[in-house]
């Protein structure tokens, strides 16, 4: 008996349509399937969509909306749409359907459901959405009907509660007795609280559409008991169906049902811990977290375009007609449903793990005391360890790290100084397959906590410092401290292992098998400097195939010895086969590697290769002249046997190439271009780069590709978008295409980021790199910018970096940005200079400046509105060297409509 | 082809005479003072007489319309009568004559609302919101052309931004006679972009629309286009080209932009009631020109008239500098500006 009956939607809601609203008991749902037959439109199949507390199936209008559009717009000539129809009801008790005055478990709400699409007749292949505590609902409902069973699609929601693991605070507070009742229906606390988390703020008919249905304390009951129904201990009447649907989530992940997973995560609910507890159910879901979407993702972000897109790429079934017959059929989908990545890791090539040579060099006898990695910043033992002691070492690191449970695809963050211990932790990790979590300290502490969240290691291994902001931020993961403390300091840090109780638990210890070249092997993260940092995933294949490219283009063998001024490279080592030094630096400050320094590390290991940063670089130079510190003839002996030194991890000028060859003579130099997603692609040297230097190809000559690294470019258009079909064609401005063996595996949860560097990319593995350039006549690649500092002038789109090299020219330029200002397609093309000397205060150029800035630029046929002069172009912090165009564009904009001139 | 040019006493009159003369077009003029232009046939006259208008547009194909009240204050009703009922009388007459294109040449600030304008298409004319009396009755003079557009008469309406170029006395000679006195400050900072117009790109602009009223009827009948140099500076960079290019010292000292609007609309009631006096040295509009961006989209307006400008800026104030190296520099305070009806 009914206290107020089912109602369907009012007209005017913005977004909805009334026809999709209807009412059939004391249900309330939408379904665009009366409008798909009456356009005379077949379902592919059904979403079967679930809202949570305390919004309703409003919630889906834009998916509705969107899938009748897809389902009714023309198709091309021989292509065939899929059709969905979307089914999102009510809850009851919830939204415009029924109040019964019964309270119900969340087995009664699943069963509940179930009688519903029974009674619609709903017996086609189904796919489930759900959101919040209807997420939960929906995999209820999927799990009893797995047989017809399509796909299941997940925003922001949960289905274990860890033991032992915290409720979080909000909904402590809202289950506290008291607070309960009179947050969740005699006020509507609960359902503003959860509006007013929308990033951004709702539109005030959106929110007023959201209340619709809750507007007295009787419509609330729902809420409340929706909110009493969460089991958050053992003993809760709904604990056992929920762990029950737990387990059948697990098994829906077994058999590969495909699976998507929208995650918003600024959720103070569902947190990134149930994301994690989600993928290890579904490990074959695609995956994206959206950095700054919250709780309400689906009003956050545009969710039902990449829905649509998963139910179109990886729910069709295996032909277009068999899809059409196939709504009657039953199992047909989820059978013929493709899985993500069903690619080949790593071609044709064989697969020898990186940690190979290390256990061949310490179980022969012949090398087992030779050095592997010498540490010149350390005194006493851990100066120099030999083979056998680093295999030796990462064995019991590694049976320990899997004694204290450590298993294959478990997470470990490493926040561990470079050095020895470093290097024994990431090659133990990758042994026993844990995916080592590696973000550079240059992120700063949000980024990291960003970085931290995002990867939701299980494991992580720091020194003090980083266990004490992991304590302050909260980053998650079983702590194991990589140096001793005192047991006050270990209980305030939570750290539940040290490092050397682990190896010691695994001296003696069988190690498990190893993983395989398709098994993930580490998540690295970007610099933040392009952007957000992105976590990038890294297969074993991969890394193994990226060790193999640098040691067979740098000619790496056993007797090389190899310098590493900069900290990555420190690692690859062993690795590539060759002993590595560490110079007596700061490795994490590039600026206090000196000259002398650098001969020593070469002198330690007699070593022939040397690999710096620019800013190392820069130092060195600065030093070798010095008149106390500067190098003496046995330094300069040292630094002449070096022959082959190399520039990596940012731009480097061919004057400072030229002014550290100079240093070592007998060395080549070279500055190979790469980035986090694929570290080694093209490479150039000294030589290279003087050979073009009168080449009149805008840009940064970055060289050829190496090994089996191809080069593509995807032209731009008038509106500066990368359009054009890849192609090698000389002289085309476009976006670079990276194919490699040692390409990244994938981004890490960031489907939708694959998806775009994937975008319109020839057969096999591609990425876009967001960098824009050309390819020359001969073959090698010039890099002119970023594709988001593209300018689109009138006369078409325009690379930054050619007119800033015309205009860094001019005498009085020391640095030189050139942005846009103006609305895309007509921007105008601004500099602004960093001049010498330097400018007291911002503005504009003084004329005769501007006069010499605008003529180089005509020289390149770049005409320039303005010329504006800054005191110091601002930068990334990580390199000093990238220029955050997009600041000085907006700021440049500003000044020259006249506003106030501030310091960009 | 018979052209009636009205307002060729002007710097831009003058040189859309010369253009059309010297690809063989017939001219005639109409203004109250002789052309200057040679080889063209000269009616004096005034807007504000039907009968002269109407004798001066008898026998012409088409007519271009540069005639008008163009100072920055003065009597409301002036700038009506020439601006508004000027144009209405021309258009008549021209209708009776069997005239068949008709350009009107008009001025961005018929759709400027005071705000800075950066990289935006010809908006819509707007009488009501259009600022200060020049800018209100060109509005108006200009929906009133576009309006008369079909049948046989087509009409296109261009709007050059700010043209200057050698013997202009709107601009280059106000901005180096107030400099040589060292009377010529920079409003804030100087750096908001200014689009311009070098005569010579206005002029084959200018033409070029009349050529596609015939060529190109449909596509640009009835329509507005903005008309620049497509290359627009700081104006503090004008400011100081233009000095340059005239021997005179640039200017030096700054006065806030907020305190210029100010200052300059007191000026303006000032002006208001000292009638006769010349042009004032400040006006609140002058004071949002100089120091708000003002540029355009020009894509739309090169595409459809099949004309891209020229003369670059750079070229333009090298021809300045050579018009000042050869003729008498002024050393007389400009005069009234031409009311060139």
């Amino acid at each position: 008996m009914s206290l107020r009956a089912a109602t369907s939607a009012p007209a005017g809601l913005p977004g909805l349509d009334p026809r999709f609203s209807h009412v059939r008991g004391e249900w309330h749902y939408l379904d665009n399937g009366p409008v798909l037959a009456a356009r005379g439109v077949h379902p592919t199949a059904t979403v079967l969509a679930v809202h949570g507390n305390p919004t309703w199936s409003y919630l889906w209008r834009d998916l509705i909306a969107a899938a009748t559009d897809r389902a009714t717009a023309p198709a091309a000539p021989g292509e065939v749409h899929d059709v969905w129809r979307v089914v999102a009801v009510d809850q009851l008790e919830m939204g415009l359907s029924a109040r019964t005055g019964r309270r119900r478990t969340l087995a009664e709400r699943v069963a509940d459901l179930g009688a519903f699409t029974e009674a619609l007749g709903l017996d086609g292949p189904v796919v489930t959405l759900g959101h919040d505590w209807g997420g939960v609902v929906s995999l209820g409902w999927a799990v009893d009907h797995a047989d017809r069973l399509a796909g299941v699609a997940l925003l922001n929601t949960a289905v274990h509660q860890p033991d032992g693991a915290a409720i979080p605070a909000p909904l402590r507070l809202a289950l506290a007795r008291g607070v309960h009742r009179l947050g969740t229906s005699t006020t509507p606390a609960f359902l503003e609280t959860t509006l007013a988390i929308a990033h951004p703020r709702l539109p005030d008919d959106v929110s007023r559409a959201y209340r619709l249905p809750y507007r007295s304390a009787a419509d609330r009951a729902g809420i409340e008991q929706f909110v009493a129904d969460i089991p958050v201990d053992l003993d809760h009447p709904s604990r056992a169906e929920l762990d029950r649907i737990a387990a059948g989530v697990a098994r829906l992940g077994a058999r590969d049902v495909p699976a998507l997973l929208l995650w918003g995560a600024r959720d103070p609910v569902f947190s990134d811990r149930y994301l994690d507890d989600l993928v290890s159910r579904l490990p074959g879901a695609h995956v994206h977290r959206f950095e700054h979407a919250g709780h309400l993702v689906a009003e956050d972000v545009d969710y039902a375009g990449p829905v649509l897109r998963w139910l179109e790429d990886d729910v069709r079934p295996a032909g277009p007609d068999t899809g059409r017959a196939g709504a009657g059929g039953t199992g047909a989908l989820a059978g013929s449903a493709t899985v993500s990545r069903d690619r080949p890791a790593s071609g044709t090539r064989t697969f020898r793990p990186i940690w190979a040579t290390l256990d061949e060099r310490g179980a022969d006898p012949a090398t087992a005391r030779e050095p592997a990695v010498l540490d010149l910043t350390a005194t006493g033992p851990g100066r120099e360890v030999s083979w056998g002691a680093l295999d030796h070492q990462v064995r019991r690191i590694a049976a320990g790290l899997h004694e204290v449970g450590v298993r294959r695809g478990d997470r470990v963050s490493l926040l561990v100084r470079p050095g020895p211990t470093l290097t024994a932790l990431v090659y133990a990790c990758l042994r026993i397959g844990a995916v080592v979590v590696v973000a550079d300290a240059g992120l700063g502490l949000r980024g990291l906590t960003r970085a931290q969240r995002g990867a939701w290691p299980q494991y992580l291994i720091g020194q003090t410092t980083a266990l004490a902001a992991a304590r302050a931020a909260g980053w998650p993961g079983v702590r194991i401290s990589a140096e001793p403390l005192d047991p006050v300091r270990r209980r305030v840090l939570g750290v539940e292992h040290e490092l050397v109780d682990v190896a010691r638990a695994g001296e003696g210890r069988e190690l498990p098998p190893e993983p395989g070249p398709d098994d993930a092997a580490a998540v690295l993260f970007t610099s933040g400097s392009t952007g957000p940092a992105k976590g990038v995933l890294y297969t074993h294949g991969r890394l193994s195939a990226l060790c193999e490219a640098l040691a067979a283009h740098l000619d790496v063998g056993p007797t090389t010895g190899l310098v590493t001024g900069f900290a990555p490279f420190a690692l690859l080592g062993p690795a590539l086969g060759t002993r590595s030094v560490t110079p007596d630096m700061d490795v994490s400050a590039p600026r206090t590697l000196t000259a002398r320094a650098v001969a020593d590390a070469v002198r330690a290991t007699d070593a022939r290769l040397v690999f710096l940063s620019p800013a190392a670089i820069l130092h060195v130079v600065e030093t070798a002249v010095d008149a106390d510190s500067g190098l003496d003839d046995a330094d300069r002996d040292a630094l002449g046997r070096v022959e082959t030194f190399l520039s990596t991890g940012a731009p480097i000028s061919a004057e400072l190439l030229a002014a550290a060859q100079s240093i070592m003579p007998g060395a080549e130099p070279h500055t190979p271009y790469g980035m986090t997603e694929c570290l080694l692609v093209t490479d150039v040297t000294l030589a290279g780069i003087r050979a073009v230097a009168d080449a009149p190809d805008a840009g940064v000559c970055v060289g050829r590709p190496v090994g089996s690294a191809r080069v593509l470019v995807s032209a731009l258009d008038d509106d500066g978008a990368a359009t054009g079909a890849p192609s090698d064609e000389p002289g085309v401005l476009g976006e670079v295409l990276i194919s490699a063996e040692h390409l990244k595996e994938s981004y890490d949860r960031r489907w939708l980021t694959d998806v775009a560097a994937e975008r319109d990319t020839p057969p096999g593995r591609w990425h876009r790199s967001g960098d824009v350039g050309h390819l020359d006549a001969d073959g090698r690649l010039w890099i002119e910018g970023r594709l988001a500092h593209v300018l689109t002038t009138a006369r078409g789109p325009l690379a930054p970096v050619g007119p800033e090299q015309a205009v860094e020219r001019v005498d009085a330029v020391r640095r030189a940005a050139v942005v846009g200002v103006g609305p895309a397609g007509v921007q105008q093309a601004v500099a602004v200079v960093e001049s010498l000397p330097a400018a007291r205060r911002p503005g504009l150029a003084p004329t005769a400046l501007a006069e010499a800035v605008r003529a180089a630029a005509a020289d390149v046929s770049v005409p320039i509105a303005a010329v504006l002069v800054v005191a110091e172009l601002p930068t990334d912090v990580r390199h000093n060297s990238k220029i955050d165009r997009a600041r000085l564009a907006s700021w440049a904009g500003r000044v020259l409509a006249g506003g106030r001139v501030g310091a960009p | 082809m018979r052209v009636l040019v009205t307002g060729a006493s002007g710097l831009l009159g003058g040189a859309v005479a010369r253009v059309l003369a010297a690809r063989g077009d017939q001219v005639r003029t109409f203004q109250r003072r002789p052309s200057g232009v040679a080889g063209v046939e000269d009616v004096a006259g005034s807007l504000v007489d039907p009968r002269a208008v109407a004798a001066a547009v008898t026998g012409a194909d088409a007519v271009v319309h540069l005639a008008a009240k163009v100072s920055l204050t003065g009597d409301p009703a002036e700038f009506a009568a020439v601006n508004v009922d000027g144009t209405r009388t021309l258009l008549d007459a021209a209708e009776r004559a069997g005239v068949r294109a008709f350009v009107q040449v008009s001025s961005p600030s018929v759709a400027h609302l005071g705000d800075s304008l950066v990289g935006v298409g010809a908006g819509p004319a707007d009488p009501r919101r259009a600022r200060g009396e020049y800018a209100r009755t060109k509005a108006a003079g200009e929906l009133l052309a576009l309006a008369r557009d079909g049948g046989t008469l087509r009409v296109v309406a261009v709007r050059p931004h700010v043209v200057w170029g050698p013997g202009d006395t709107q601009l280059v000679e106000r901005v180096v006679d107030r400099a040589a006195r060292g009377r010529l400050p920079l409003l804030g900072h100087g750096a908001a972009l200014i689009d311009t117009t070098y005569v010579d790109n206005a002029a084959d602009g200018i033409v070029a629309a009349l050529d596609r009223l015939g060529d190109r009827t449909d596509v640009v009948g009835g329509r507005a286009y903005v008309l620049t140099n497509g290359e627009p500076r700081p104006v503090a960079d004008l400011l100081t080209g233009i000095c340059r290019a005239a021997g005179v010292e640039p200017p030096r000292w700054r006065v806030p932009a907020g305190l210029a609007r100010t200052a300059g609309g007191m000026v303006e009631a000032a002006w208001r009631v000292r009638p006769g006096a010349d042009e004032p040295p400040m006006t609140r509009f002058l004071a949002e020109q100089l120091s708000t961006a003002h540029w355009f989209d020009q894509r739309e307006t090169w595409s459809d008239l099949d004309w891209t400008p020229a003369t670059t800026i750079d070229e333009g104030l090298h021809h300045l500098t050579t018009h000042y190296a050869t003729t008498q520099p002024t050393t007389q305070p400009t005069t009234q500006a031409s009311n060139t009806t």
